[in-house]
């Protein structure tokens, strides 16, 4: 595509016009900040932005409505996520038991590198457990790097509780139910 | 492989008869009869002859290696067959091609045989509504697990919900429950709900195993997978219905929870544990192996591998693995260490060194090695090891790769009869170096405690005469070994080696397959494949200098060792080659 | 106590005082002249926070006054890191040949009329503008010393085009003050001043007491348009922007001295500014009537202590407007481009200034001889 350049009259090739022009905004830029004091910056310690809903924040595990630990370790988002932030150690056959009684297992250590996290919210998508939610936390400080990995305990405890379906709750009572005879419809 | 040295010198191939049928219209021509999992041989079915096109045909209860059941329904295809007038003649089309009949019903593609002429379609619409339908049968009662299946990733309920299944669910009453986490035997755990009742477990363990434990029990929607009240599901081979189930029913202990399957980095190996040499795939991650799970090798184990040799990875990731090179207590490097031991082998007077071979080592390795010992007049053998084994796939030899050993001439038909040879040796003084690859000499039988880590592997090292004391009548003692035991603690010169995990190579097992397998970690530490520092020793001591790369190294093996003429690593393959032993 | 000061300087020869009141005016100058460069970068930084909507410095100090010191701290403190492929020598020697050139320029500028009995200019020089002239052309070297001991191509491409448009804007400078001269025909600085006193003349009576000062870019056409020529080449010359080619961030990462850190960094920052200021003082001086204003007898030499301070006043505050406007202009114009900025300089000023010298000399000679 080529566009034609605008041929320019005697007054605009002396510039005349260009500097009315730059001076007006300025000018008005300058008068607004100085005069009117409406700086559209933010004094960031003192001000805090206020964060809009849907706002992707860090990632944190979040605990059901009884307190217990969501997450079973299924790994997707460790699989899922592009920067590969998140790790997780799965229990094993010894690991310590789910906290939800037939939920199986959770995680022996869940962690986020907070420097490696884009904040993307796949492993949020990917969750089939409605474990991890990002939140509104924007401000993550460390003084070393080692601080920026966020562990389970602090993921748990950062992340709050999140009422959901508790499903493997309803499973359990479901076939609780069927224990007795006739089974009721 | 013109000159191939396959002791199975191929009969002239007798004509086999053979039926050419359509598959979605594409003509292919399948032998009239196959084997089937016992070797007999029986008509082939329409599920083979549309494999043999390239069709996928959704199953779950088919499996080649085991007798057919045909209850999943998965599999079900339209068939036509050619029409035939009132003269036995086929009735043709306008143009000339046989008029088909359409079956009036779909059949199961597992058991139906097929038969000439016929024509079998995979992909019309009302197939692909079978399908749908058989599947969302299937899912009815299925719990959704997934998050906490081991299965997940290599479920074919997954697989074919991909394929066939629906985003939602239309079942609105409440799934029949059964019982989860059950304890099916030492190694196994069930789970009642996810089970489709495929009975593939069923079928190996009676016909294939030749262990009939397992059954279905109750009635109607409450039909579950059970073994007799008390008997364990306990036999040697019970691992192998955790890779055929086709869902997440039955799961390995050992595996359970330690990994997501997806992460596994899965290489081509072979298993170590006895004389068979079982195909195997090594699933790792991150340098560190989860598991073996058998590779499908005709010529070896077909699908199959013991629980013994499966679980037999863990010292592998062991902790106290040796990962430094250590010359005389005290930590040092492979330059080093690598100079001293050419100097002192170089200056050594024919016949003052003997060498202590592996059979677990690779036979590469073993011909490096047998250079060394040509060169220095070496006695050369290795350590026998010997075990229970069973008519199946456990050998009772428990070295890996005896074989190799023989044809590279490290030691003789009978294993071990040069070691007290070596043991007078030392005792006389004529011996003053002895090297030791991979092995404890000073082993008699397995300790007690190995013995229950290992679990179901029990090995004996039988008598021979080599002594703490004669090692310690030694000028030098270089031992290359993986795990330290008492020989490497005797070491003057100690080299980290590496498993077989760690490294790639080739093995020759008691049938004389000769199977090649594929590095899945990194060593740890220092430590190092044999034959890359033995390739150096061999160059500094003999000044050969052969291949630097494991490739080379195999081929140059095949031109020089007769045993292994006319093969090559390439032709190898996946699944190995036969030489005559 | 006063009084012995006076009478031991009284009781000094004229040469011993006149090193000694030199030396005073130099550390004077100087001190001032760097606390101005300082204030100088927190004025264009508030100036561009206020154009764009922000806040600007505001940490350090009340309105973040005491910024310059805290930027002046943080250089001397941190690394100075030398490159392993730069010149050695020519890097550690181009900071300082960026910054002196800027500072020996003002030894001839008058920046009052009297304090007492001492004139308010460190060297009265018969020749002030030819030295001028001739310092401000050594500016070069720095930059161009820079790019070329950096050894990488961003700072040598930024040194090349610093070379081209200093030597190029050089011209269009030295000759648009010629006619100034041809003018009031001197090239003392103080004369010059001096021939400022007053109100223009050319303006009709009927005005009233709507007069102009009789600043010398008042006094006609052509030294209305050799103002406007010096003003473009002093922006040209200073390397601020719409001419700041040689450190475009975006084209060349910021230019001749991008392997600089530290104090070395500053000095070369401080040279800008110092430039700048130095360009400001000597438009206030040529075109704007220096320390004179023409109401209250402002323009005469001053008589009293009080009197003389208050025309370094008057040249302050008339340097510190020429700061602001060149401190503005930065985000009125886009930069120009390299072919563009040589079209202006070679076609278009260089003749301007040419024929507007000629039209000076013919309208002085019609003059004369009317």
């Amino acid at each position: 595509m080529i566009v034609e350049r605008k041929k320019l009259n005697f007054w605009e090739r002396l510039y005349i016009p260009a500097v009315i022009g730059g001076f007006k905004v300025t000018a008005r830029h300058f008068i607004k900040s100085v005069f009117k004091r409406q700086p559209v910056t933010m004094q960031y310690p003192e001000e805090r932005w206020v964060v809009p809903e849907g706002y992707r924040g860090a990632p944190y595990l979040v605990k059901d409505q009884e307190g217990n630990t969501k997450c079973v370790s299924c790994q997707l988002c460790e699989f899922v996520c592009p920067p590969k932030a998140i790790k997780i150690i799965p229990p094993g056959p010894a690991g310590q038991l789910a906290d939800r009684p037939n939920a199986e297992k959770m995680p022996a250590e869940f962690e986020i590198n907070m420097l490696r996290c884009i904040f993307c919210g796949y492993c949020q998508e990917v969750c089939p457990e409605e474990a991890i939610f990002l939140q509104k936390d924007w401000s993550h400080v460390g003084t070393n790097r080692a601080e920026m990995i966020y562990n389970k305990e602090k993921l748990l405890s950062l992340g709050g509780t999140h009422a959901g379906t508790q499903k493997w709750k309803h499973k359990l009572e479901e076939a609780k139910e069927q224990e007795n005879f006739p089974v009721k419809p | 492989m013109s000159a191939a040295p396959t002791t199975e010198t191929k009969p002239t191939p007798s004509p086999v008869e053979t039926i050419t049928v359509k598959v979605d219209g594409k003509a292919v021509t399948v032998p009239k009869l196959s084997p089937d999992h016992t070797g007999t041989m029986v008509p082939t079915n329409m599920i083979q002859a549309c494999f043999a096109a390239g069709t996928t045909v959704p199953h779950y209860c088919y499996h080649p290696k085991l007798p057919i059941a045909g209850n999943c329904r998965m599999c079900l295809v339209e068939f036509g067959t050619p029409a035939m007038g009132p003269d036995r003649k086929p009735i043709l089309n306008a143009d000339g091609s046989p008029k088909i009949t359409k079956a009036p019903r779909p059949a199961i593609a597992c058991a139906t045989p097929v038969s000439p002429g016929m024509e079998i379609y995979c992909s019309t619409p009302s197939v692909k509504q079978m399908r749908e339908g058989v599947l969302e049968s299937l899912l009815i009662n299925h719990p959704l697990d997934c998050p906490i299946c081991d299965q997940a990733g290599e479920c074919k309920l997954q697989e074919y919900s991909v394929d066939y299944g629906q985003s939602a669910s239309r079942f609105v009453e409440s799934k029949v429950h059964k019982p989860k986490r059950i304890d099916l035997g030492p190694r196994i755990v069930l789970d009642a709900e996810r089970c489709i009742l495929c009975t593939r477990c069923i079928r190996f363990t009676r016909d294939v195993a030749g262990d009939d434990a397992l059954g279905i029990v109750n009635r109607g929607s409450y039909n579950t997978i059970s073994t007799f009240p008390g008997k364990p599901f306990d036999n040697n081979y019970t691992l192998n219905t955790v890779d055929i189930c086709p869902v997440g029913a039955l799961t390995s202990k050992d595996f359970r929870f330690q990994m997501r399957v997806w992460f596994l980095k899965e290489t081509k190996s072979v298993c170590t544990s006895c004389a068979t040499g079982c195909s195997i795939t090594a699933g790792s991650r991150e340098d560190k192996v989860y598991r073996y799970e058998p590779r499908e090798n005709d010529a070896v184990n077909a699908t199959w591998m013991c629980d013994a040799g499966r679980l037999n990875y863990k010292w592998i990731n062991r902790p106290d693995r040796l990962k430094d090179v250590v010359v005389r207590g005290e930590k040092s490097n492979w330059t080093f260490a690598l100079k001293e031991i050419s100097d002192q082998l170089a200056a050594a007077p024919k016949g003052s060194v003997a060498i202590i071979a592996s059979a677990r080592q690779t036979n590469e390795e073993l011909f490096l090695i047998r250079k060394l010992a040509t060169k220095l007049g070496a006695i050369t053998d290795s350590i026998p090891r010997i075990g229970s084994g069973d008519s199946l796939l456990v050998n009772a030899d428990k070295n890996p790769n005896v074989n190799g050993a023989r044809l590279n001439g490290i030691c003789f038909t009978e294993t071990g009869i040069n070691l007290a040879k070596i043991a007078s040796g030392i005792e006389q003084g004529s011996i003053k170096t002895l090297l030791v690859f991979g092995e404890d000499v000073l082993k008699r039988s397995i300790a007690s405690e190995q013995l229950k880590e290992k679990e179901t592997t029990s090995e004996v090292v039988e008598e021979h005469s080599i002594t703490a004391t004669l090692l310690g009548k030694l000028e030098t003692l270089i031992v290359s070994d993986i795990l330290p035991n008492q020989t490497t603690k005797l070491a003057h010169i100690l080299l980290p080696g590496a498993a077989h995990v760690e490294k790639r190579g080739s093995f020759t097992n008691t049938k004389g397959r000769v199977q090649k397998f594929m590095q899945a970690i990194q060593p740890p530490g220092d430590a190092r494949a044999e034959w890359e520092f033995l390739h150096e020793l061999v160059y500094n001591v003999t000044g050969q200098n052969g291949f630097k790369s494991i490739e080379g190294l195999f081929n140059q093996m095949a031109k020089e060792v007769p045993a292994y003429n006319g093969l090559s690593w390439s032709g190898l393959g996946d699944t190995g080659a036969t030489v005559a032993i | 106590m006063f009084d012995n000061i006076t009478n031991w300087i009284d009781g000094l020869t004229a040469m011993q005082q006149f090193v000694l009141f030199s030396g005073v005016k130099i550390f004077a100058v100087f001190g001032v002249l760097m606390t101005c460069v300082a204030y100088a970068v927190w004025v264009e930084r508030k100036v561009a926070a206020a154009i764009q909507d922000r806040v600007g410095p505001n940490r350090a100090g009340p309105f973040g006054l005491l910024q310059p010191a805290c930027d002046g701290i943080k250089a001397f403190l941190k690394e100075d890191f030398t490159p392993d492929h730069v010149r050695k020598a020519y890097f550690w020697i181009a900071p300082a040949i960026a910054l002196i050139p800027a500072l020996l320029t003002v030894a001839v500028i008058p920046f009052g009329s009297n304090l007492g009995a001492q004139k308010m200019v460190i060297a009265d020089l018969n020749v002030g503008i030819l030295y001028t002239f001739g310092i401000v052309s050594l500016g070069v070297y720095g930059i161009v010393l820079a790019g070329y001991a950096a050894n990488s191509k961003y700072p040598f491409i930024g040194g090349i085009r610093s070379s081209a448009q200093m030597v190029s804007y050089e011209l269009a400078m030295g000759m648009s003050v010629i006619p100034l001269f041809l003018w009031v025909g001197d090239l003392n600085l103080s004369q010059l001043v001096i021939s400022q006193q007053g109100f223009v003349g050319w303006l009709p009576d009927a005005l009233g007491s709507v007069r102009l000062p009789n600043w010398l870019v008042f006094q006609s056409p052509m030294l209305a348009l050799s103002f406007f020529i010096f003003l473009v080449a002093a922006f040209a010359e200073t390397n601020r922007t719409p001419f700041d080619l040689p450190e475009a961030e975006q084209e060349l990462a910021g230019g001749y001295n991008i392997e600089y850190s530290s104090i070395k960094f500053a000095l070369f920052f401080m040279g800008e500014y110092a430039a700048m200021i130095t360009a400001s003082a000597m438009m206030v001086t040529l075109f704007f009537g220096g320390w004179t204003l023409p109401w209250f007898g402002l323009d005469q030499p001053a008589t009293s202590i009080p009197g003389g301070l208050l025309h370094i006043g008057i040249f302050f505050v008339k340097v510190v407007a020429f700061v602001f406007t060149i401190v503005w202009v930065r985000w009125m114009w886009p930069r120009f481009r390299y072919d563009q900025l040589m079209d202006l300089g070679w076609r278009r000023f260089i003749p301007l200034a040419l024929v507007n010298i000629v039209v000076t000399a013919l309208w002085l000679w019609i003059r004369s001889r009317s």
